[in-house]
């Protein structure tokens, strides 16, 4: 029995910083997505959405908010929130409805209006919320990208060179992508002489802030076969687990990990794509091509020993030998990564499989991956919450 | 009145000649907590709700270090011009647990390297209501 749906429509509205209302992007990218799928909104049976914590009431609904700017029409609505994984968990819930007969076709959305500047907690005196408390302490986001960096440098003693040559490659790749915010080329040079953020990473490094809208139709098999999209490339994973205690790594928000005193360590980043392996019964060998969180530039280092392309501390040399570039073995963020994007939360996943979604067509014009077959995303955020999906063709 | 700078986080830390980081330890399977928990051990094999609060190791290794170049939003408080402190990331040998703090006033990054014994110390950080500044723990190379 097969466990797979039908990714039948794909869309965007393009990264930036654009400062209009979030539902402006759902609506545009919502409706990229259902003329790509050539099928009317009212034949949506169900709305998925990824919540936005920034935006008000509209954006925890964001479900019903969509719907509602889409025009009622009397489908069912859900609204996931799972921080960075929002997108994933909204096209979990999708899967859920289409694989148990409840619904046909779905709308899975998501979209983001972000401030300018560092993510901050939520106000007040609050003792009681580690995103707080590491706050009043001094430690950022980019504290951690920064620990996590530094800790490659001293242990498989990668440089800041080789974090440079992430930034390089995939602003090579976005450089002609319509959909991202950052279409500029840059050398070894202009990321070094970028100001340092959070030794050993400076700000062209780190990722920025963005507002954008991502959108997909998926439907059940059957489905697609009816309108004549049989050959639609399919959802083979959706892993959505939660850390194994005791987690070994120091993660947004905690001040510090939890305790191996009694029981070995667990890396979470590294069992979200062994779950979707496993689930779609296939292995890293298997993969064409990757779209994986760049938070920074050395976390997709870290990414690409998770997804198991290579083998723990040699990330570094696939990036030297032009490996993760698109024509290399592994090709890594042919749509150019969160580098050329930003992140815009709750879109942000969603945003990952619709790249998958045009390689895996063969749409993707100068940035194509020549015979991709299966992609896989990867993507992490604050408490416990991550996903990887696999998309095969 | 008091001359002591009053903790950032009330309950976080002990104070005197020898501070220490307050955690818990679960009294069934052993595991330790910072910050403090007191409800459920989070083991999913353990079901103990008891725990005993406990001063956590005053030393440990760098497992990675960092440091803040930029004016980090609020909570946190820095006069201007902002002055970049380092962070480290240190492991306790005896909890097995990795503990984040900034480091000692006057030691940056190029002082630091991953396997470094370092030790807990107290130091003021600045603060919007109380110019005495709020007493935090940090980590300070072992000399």
């Amino acid at each position: 029995m097969t466990q797979e749906i039908a990714i039948i429509g794909a869309g965007m509205h393009p990264w930036g910083k654009w400062g209009r209302n979030f539902v402006d992007y759902g609506v545009a990218a919502a409706r990229e997505a259902l003329t790509d799928a050539g099928i009317a909104w009212r034949d949506v049976q169900f709305v998925s959405g990824a919540a936005t914590m920034r935006c008000g009431y509209p954006g925890y609904v964001a479900g019903a908010t969509f719907a509602q700017a889409l025009g009622w029409q009397g489908a069912e609505v859900n609204t996931s929130y799972a921080a960075c994984a929002s997108g994933s968990q909204a096209l979990a819930a999708a899967r859920t409805k289409i694989l148990s007969g409840q619904a046909d076709v779905a709308l899975v959305i998501g979209a983001d209006t972000t401030p300018k500047g560092f993510l901050a907690p939520a106000k007040g005196e609050r003792p009681d919320d580690p995103d707080w408390v590491r706050f009043r302490i001094g430690i950022t986001n980019p504290t951690y990208f920064a620990l996590w960096a530094r800790r490659r440098m001293e242990i498989f003693g990668d440089t800041q060179e080789d974090f440079a040559a992430v930034k390089v490659k995939n602003a090579d790749h976005g450089f002609t992508n319509p959909k991202a915010r950052y279409r500029k080329r840059f050398t070894m040079e202009d990321v070094a002489a970028s100001p340092m953020v959070a030794d050993p990473l400076r700000l062209m490094d780190i990722c920025a802030t963005s507002d954008g809208g991502a959108a997909l139709i998926v439907c059940s098999l059957d489905y697609a076969r009816r309108i004549g999209k049989a050959n639609a490339p399919r959802i083979a994973a959706i892993s959505t687990v939660t850390p194994t205690f005791p987690s070994a790594i120091i993660e947004m928000p905690d001040i510090a990990t939890d305790s191996a005193a009694v029981m070995e360590a667990h890396s979470f980043r590294a069992a979200l794509p062994r779950k979707a392996y496993e689930e779609a019964g296939i292995g890293p060998e298997d993969v064409s091509v990757a779209e994986v969180y760049d938070l920074s530039t050395a976390v997709e280092l870290d990414w690409i020993e998770d997804l198991q392309l290579c083998a723990r501390g040699e990330a570094a040399g696939l990036v030297r030998d032009g490996a993760t570039r698109i024509g290399g073995r592994i090709p890594v963020n042919p749509s150019g990564g969160l580098a050329c994007f930003g992140e815009a939360v709750p879109a942000q996943a969603i945003a990952q499989v619709c790249e998958l979604t045009w390689q895996l067509r063969g749409q993707s014009g100068d940035r194509q991956v020549e015979g991709a077959k299966v992609g896989i995303t990867a993507n992490q955020g604050l408490f416990g919450h991550g996903s990887s999906v696999i998309v095969k063709a | 009145m008091s001359e002591t700078p009053r903790a950032v986080i009330e309950g976080f830390f002990t104070t005197g000649p020898a501070p220490a980081l307050l955690g818990s330890r679960c009294a069934a399977c052993g595991v330790y907590y910072f910050p403090r928990v007191e409800s459920l051990c989070r083991n999913p094999d353990c079901e103990s709700s008891q725990f005993e609060t406990v001063e956590l190791s005053r030393t440990g290794k760098v497992w990675s270090f960092t440091n803040a170049c930029y004016k980090p939003p609020e909570p946190y408080h820095a006069p201007e011009p902002f002055e970049p402190y380092a962070i480290a990331a240190v492991e306790l040998e005896r909890e097995r647990m990795i503990v984040l703090g900034q480091v000692a006033t006057g030691v940056g990054v190029e002082q630091l390297r991953a396997g470094q014994d370092m030790e807990l110390v107290l130091e003021t950080i600045p603060d919007a209501a109380d110019p005495a500044g709020k007493l935090t723990w940090k980590w300070k190379p072992v000399a």
